[in-house]
């Protein structure tokens, strides 16, 4: 249907990026296609060393998943940083990640935990990694008559450190800067590392270096702070209501720093 | 632009409309149905004045197209009250502990409260806050709408243990 | 047999004043049967919006209604040139100027309203908006409030511009400038700040923001032209002062116009004026003879209805080595917007900005204000301010924590010397106000005690030196604020709406054969209980159970003349027109009571409800049983019935006041502020309903959080308004909210008929200078002396920055 009507038909998911922006009349497409009965798209499944989430898997469920709590438990402490409990009811993770909007929190997390994600069309099927798909403010790897119908992420190894620390005005807000961090710990070395900001860029960004920068180190003032140095590095935010650019620059770093020594300590 | 039928179940009620693809829910209720306790506080979706429960969810009915709600069930502060007309515990206890002033965002605010209490019967002051996020009030500061909120769980407890 | 209820069961039956009773309005807030303006369907009724202005300063070429005519459901596209036969493109504001209705040439701010669409329903009413089109020239903008009077700043009002006054404020000193208002004895006051040992000045700026309440203003209007009469149901704050403008401006007489205020979903000062909205309701049903519906979105609400604030205060004050305060100054500079439709006295353009010496015996000061024209919004007072009060307080409190650091003192203890004392009341101030009661020592020390305010000093250094040696990156500050503040407006010699009407209030009180009554208002509540509470001054006056008394206020044709609710004005100026129209009911009723028992008035005595004669206590007559002896059996004489009216002019303002402690934690690399407690005092005299005064106080504050912590509408050099939607603009949630600690003491007030004073806007008044004053002395130790509101992150970050305490 996405394809037989083009670029004029928007796919209506949790609604709750498209339909606030219909009633500021800053989208008005002639058609919206409703997801809401696709049950294929509302699966989460958890084993074989993946978790596979389906595009119309709510916020709220993604909170509420016990298998999900066990296995990669960032995803919930990313979820209840999102909106509130209404929109989070409504609010799927296909829509966070799909649209491109670099306020949303899902995209860097996605890129934190090196998901990858299955587009779909008529013409079949194929899988874009998160750390590949944003390219620009609402500019993705989805072309016209695609719809990402599938999350991918690779289970994060037993005894994983996480956290996502995201500076907001109030709750409800978009992240003043956020950052989604994964370690691996061996006493206090750590192994490796999976850092990704949010809302200080075009795109969600994945802190390749900083990462890296971590891989085999002793976590100190100093690495943790060379890290999160070479984070800010990678950051372009806009100077808005939440801060100057420079504000928000260093407001990155400050998230890395906190989200870096928050996953080790919940690392065993 | 055509119409379309929409029939779905309100406070118990089976009910019909017609209207546009376009038209919201809170609209649906509000001018359609004569249901005007759900309210509009904003144009951003961030108020909750206008919160109902839709199939067991708490929803921004202002963000929500009236044909999604098409075969559901939808409640709302109209539709809390027993059918003998005795009050649900939630309304009572924010008038025992004046948990309202001028009203304008106690109907979201009460049936975001009940399914805050159907997800955690017993919450803690912080859930309770953080379980009313998504509602906005100008004149109480809270305090009192989490007193009352508490106490109306205390109370469904209690006599939840009592039968 | 009969057991006869004791006294405590009889004065509990009343529920009277002091008691917390429960809310009447309550269950039909809770059961969703509120009857809100935009909850009203007439039948033929049809939908008003706006088009409005992208720009803050341009002329308007021309304007295209033909595609919006087009679009279907729209029934007429109005604009200036359609009101101008009539001449409604202006209407008068409630400080002295006009403003205008539709733009007419050219328009003033973004969001400005240029034409009106009508149609079938609101979204076909939103698709004509968006359908029509105009074209406009823009102009260089003045944003700047300090640039306004600059030479060759751009004229922003040429509809005024040989005007050599607004509002009978006195000379212009430049097209865009407005009035220039002054009080105090400038001569005294140099010679004071000459003399010092010590002087502080400081630039305190309190921004612009807005009361947000959570519905917006709204109205539906209907013209019957049969009967040549018109209603309008609105979120009129002041429906008497609607109805007497509406008179003023359109051909219809007083008494065929009826206006009626409804439930009101808040109102916190933002529903006082007369919005375009209104009159183009009216407009639109006087020309279509349907009713018209007018509801304005929340961008809309914020953009372009009164904001509050935007004063820029230099402030000055002049001291004593030893901290006594000898003079205070301040120069202000006060942005209006493009029109100035400040609500306030027509005597006084700056409200009550004289309380400005607040609860300090300061014996000199002197203050100008200079109003300007901006590219902004008009407004002014709005938001729990008591008429400018909030600015006033909020530069004085800083000014003394400003002063204190200078001498090296600490803020309470300079505070504690410079209070009036109590055996220095009826205390005239200054500037001539008479504060009539209060024993602030008691309430400050009452204050500190409470929440332990040495130890909290004593821990403050102690985080300061761990800060110092890097073992801590959190920042504690202790904010005070001691504030006095006048409300109660106002005595009519003084005090008037529009130059025509003065301040006063009124009650109007029938008593039914069956001992039962009604009592009609000229206030209105928005959600401060007066159901409730009238009924509780009544019940204590009269006798009659609270619960007995039915309350009504908002139907011009039936409430006797008011002027609203606003500025704490119904406890002061509506509950002693109750009190004292319940008195003339009782001394009537005394009058009645004495002939039915066949006794001399004086032989009788009150008790709770009931006469009695003096020496001989059965024989009595219960309030209920002379009402209904009122309707069959009075004096020669004396009329049947039992009523009474009071129009009530106050001899003076009341003077609630306070003290207040707030306690943060602001992490220094992020500029966050953790609230980490707030107490609250509050003297409001006789205290009428202590549940109702705890739940004001908790708004007051959450307001006053929001405003130090977050809020600001804000334009950038374009003029283009910033911040105006809930996206950005800071409403707190639960989560962000405080928790609250209030308490109290009680001075009634002398010249009320019960005591009391008013406390609806000490929380802003008080609230907005303790969070501040709190953030402030985070840094003062550290060479911080003060930094504006308000306080988000981002600018504490730079202040700490600034300070050096930032990598």
């Amino acid at each position: 249907m996405l394809s037989e009507l083009g670029s004029d038909c928007r796919p209506l998911a949790g609604g709750h990026s498209i339909i606030p922006m219909m009633k500021l009349r800053l989208a008005a497409p002639e058609h919206l296609v409703d997801l809401g009965g696709i049950d294929e798209l509302r699966d989460i499944s958890v084993g074989g060393g993946s978790i596979e989430i389906g595009a119309m898997v709510t916020q709220h469920e993604l909170l509420t998943s016990a298998e999900l709590g066990k296995a990669c438990p960032i995803i919930a402490e990313t979820s209840a940083l999102i909106a509130d409990p209404q929109v989070r009811y409504c609010g799927t993770l296909g829509g966070n990640v799909a649209n491109g909007d670099p306020g949303n929190d899902m995209p860097g997390l996605m890129q934190c935990l090196n998901a990858t994600y299955v587009l779909e069309s008529s013409g079949g099927a194929r899988e874009v990694s998160a750390r590949e798909f944003y390219h620009g403010v609402y500019d993705t790897a989805l072309s016209d008559g695609e719809m990402l119908t599938l999350v991918r992420i690779p289970t994060p190894p037993a005894g994983h450190g996480y956290a996502y620390s995201k500076l907001k005005r109030k709750v409800g807000d978009y992240a003043t800067a956020a950052a989604g961090v994964i370690v691996s710990m061996s006493g206090s070395t750590c192994q490796s590392a999976s850092i990704a900001l949010t809302n200080v860029g075009d795109t969600a960004l994945y802190a390749a270096d900083a990462s890296e920068s971590l891989a085999g180190a002793e976590l100190n003032d100093e690495t943790i702070g060379r890290a999160a140095s070479l984070a800010e590095g990678i950051t372009s935010p806009v100077t808005d209501m939440r801060g100057s650019e420079e504000y928000r620059k260093k407001m990155a770093g400050v998230m890395v720093t906190r989200a870096i020594r928050l996953a080790a300590e919940r690392a065993s | 632009m055509a119409k379309t039928k929409v029939s779905l179940t309100v406070n118990g009620n089976e009910v019909e409309a017609e209207v546009d693809s376009r038209t919201l829910l809170i609209h649906l209720l509000r001018e359609h149905l004569n249901i005007t306790g759900p309210h509009i506080g904003c144009d951003t979706s961030h108020c909750g004045a206008c919160t109902v429960d839709l199939n067991g969810k708490s929803v921004k009915s202002c963000t929500v197209l009236a044909v999604q709600a098409q075969d559901g069930q939808v409640l709302t502060v109209e539709g809390m009250a027993n059918a003998d007309g005795t009050l649900h515990p939630l309304q009572q206890a924010f008038m025992d502990n004046h948990g309202l002033q001028c009203g304008f965002c106690t109907p979201g605010m009460l049936i975001r409260a009940q399914r805050l209490l159907q997800e955690n019967p017993n919450p803690t002051e912080d859930e309770i806050r953080a379980g009313i996020s998504g509602n906005l009030c100008r004149c109480t500061g809270y305090q009192n709408i989490v007193k009352a909120i508490s106490a109306a769980a205390q109370q469904m407890n209690m006599k939840e243990a009592a039968e | 047999m009969n057991e006869q209820p004791s006294r405590k069961e009889r004065e509990a039956a009343l529920e009277g004043i002091g008691t917390s009773r429960k809310r009447v309005e309550d269950p039909r807030f809770t059961q969703g049967k509120g009857n809100y303006v935009d909850d009203i369907k007439l039948p033929d009724m049809v939908h008003g919006d706006f088009v409005r202005s992208p720009y803050a300063h341009a002329r308007i070429k021309k304007i295209n209604k033909d595609a919006a005519l087009a679009v279907p459901g729209v029934l007429a596209v109005l604009t200036a040139d359609d009101l101008k036969p009539f001449n409604l493109h202006y209407m008068p504001t409630l400080a002295g100027d006009v403003q205008a209705v539709l733009a007419d040439e050219k328009v003033l701010y973004q969001m400005q309203e240029v034409a009106f669409v009508v149609a079938t329903d609101r979204y076909a009413a939103a698709d004509g908006v968006e359908a029509v089109e105009v074209e406009y020239d823009e102009l260089e903008p003045v944003i700047d409030p300090f640039k306004a009077m600059d030479k060759d700043a751009p004229i922003l009002r040429e509809d005024i511009k040989d005007a050599k006054e607004v509002g009978g404020h006195g000379p212009r000193k430049h097209p865009n400038h407005i009035w220039t208002w002054e009080a105090g004895d400038q001569k005294a006051t140099d010679k004071a700040f000459k003399d010092a040992d010590v002087t502080v000045k400081e630039m305190v700026s309190y921004q612009r923001c807005h009361a947000s309440p959570m519905e917006t203003a709204c109205c539906v209007a209907s013209f019957d032209k049969i009967n040549g009469a018109l209603t309008v149901w609105g979120t009129f704050q002041a429906p008497h002062v609607v109805r007497t403008v509406a008179a003023l401006i359109s051909p219809l007489p007083e008494h065929k116009i009826r206006i009626i205020s409804p439930d009101i979903g808040g109102g916190f000062g933002n529903k006082v004026g007369v919005y375009p909205g209104y009159i183009m309701a009216i407009a639109a049903t006087v020309v279509l003879g349907i009713p018209v519906k007018w509801v304005e979105d929340r961008i809309e609400n914020l953009s372009a209805t009164a904001f509050a604030r935007d004063y820029h205060m230099a402030g000055e004050l002049s001291a004593t080595k030893d901290g006594k305060i000898t003079g205070l100054r301040c120069y202000t500079l006060a942005d209006h917007g493009a029109f100035d439709a400040c609500v306030s006295a027509s005597k006084f353009p700056a409200g009550l900005f004289m309380i400005c010496t607040n609860s300090y015996d300061i014996p000199n000061a002197f203050v100008s204000v200079d109003g300007v024209y901006t590219n902004k919004t008009p407004g002014g007072v709005a938001y729990r301010c008591s008429l400018r009060v909030t600015e006033a307080i909020y530069m004085v409190e800083r000014m003394v924590d400003i002063l204190a650091q200078k001498l090296g003192m600490d803020p309470a203890e300079l505070r504690m010397k410079n209070l009036i004392k109590p055996d220095q009341f009826p205390y005239t101030t200054t500037f001539g106000l008479q504060y009539d009661s209060g024993d602030y020592p008691a309430a400050f020390k009452k204050a500190m005690k409470s929440v332990g305010y040495d130890a909290l000093r004593k821990e403050q250094a102690k985080k300061l030196e761990d800060f110092k040696a890097g073992k801590s990156r959190s920042l504690m500050g202790i904010g005070v604020c001691t504030f006095t503040e006048i409300v109660g407006a106002g005595p009519s010699r003084v005090c008037d709406i529009v130059g025509l009407v003065g301040t006063f209030d009124s009650c109007e009180v029938r008593v039914h054969p069956t001992g039962v009554a009604i009592a009609r208002f000229g206030t209105k509540s928005q959600g401060q209980a007066h159901e409730t509470t009238y009924a509780q001054i009544l019940s204590t006056e009269m006798g009659i159970p609270a619960a007995d008394i039915e309350i009504e206020e908002g139907d011009t044709d039936t409430a006797p003349y008011g002027l609203g609710t606003w500025g704490s004005r119904s406890t002061p100026v509506g509950g002693a027109a109750c009190a004292n129209a319940a008195r003339k009911v009782r001394a009537k009723a005394q009058k009645i009571a004495a002939h039915v028992m066949e006794v001399s008035e004086k032989d009788l005595e009150w008790d709770i409800d009931t006469f009695r004669v003096k020496g001989a206590p059965d024989k009595a007559m219960t309030m209920k049983e002379v009402a209904l002896a009122a309707y069959s059996n009075v004096p020669e004489g004396l009329e049947l019935g039992l009523e009474a009216v009071e129009y009530y002019d106050p001899p003076n303002f009341t003077f609630p006041y306070g003290a207040y402690i707030c306690v943060v934690d602001i992490d220094a690399d992020t500029g966050e502020t953790a609230i980490r407690s707030f107490y609250a005092l509050d003297d409001c005299g006789t205290r009428i309903n202590p549940m109702i005064i705890e739940g004001q106080v908790h708004g007051g504050l959450t307001e006053a959080f929001a405003i130090a912590m977050g809020q600001i509408i804000d334009y950038d050099e374009a003029g283009n308004v910033i911040g105006a939607s809930f996206l950005d603009y800071f409403i707190p949630t639960a989560v962000e909210t405080p928790i609250w600690t209030t308490d109290h003491t009680v001075t009634p007030c002398p010249h009320h008929p019960i005591g009391a004073k008013g406390v609806g806007e000490s929380p802003n008044v008080g609230g907005v200078p303790a969070f501040s004053n709190a953030v402030n002395d985070a840094f003062a130790a550290l060479g911080g002396v003060h930094t504006q509101m308000p306080h988000t992150a981002p600018r504490v970050w730079e202040h700490a920055k600034e300070l050096g305490l930032v990598a």
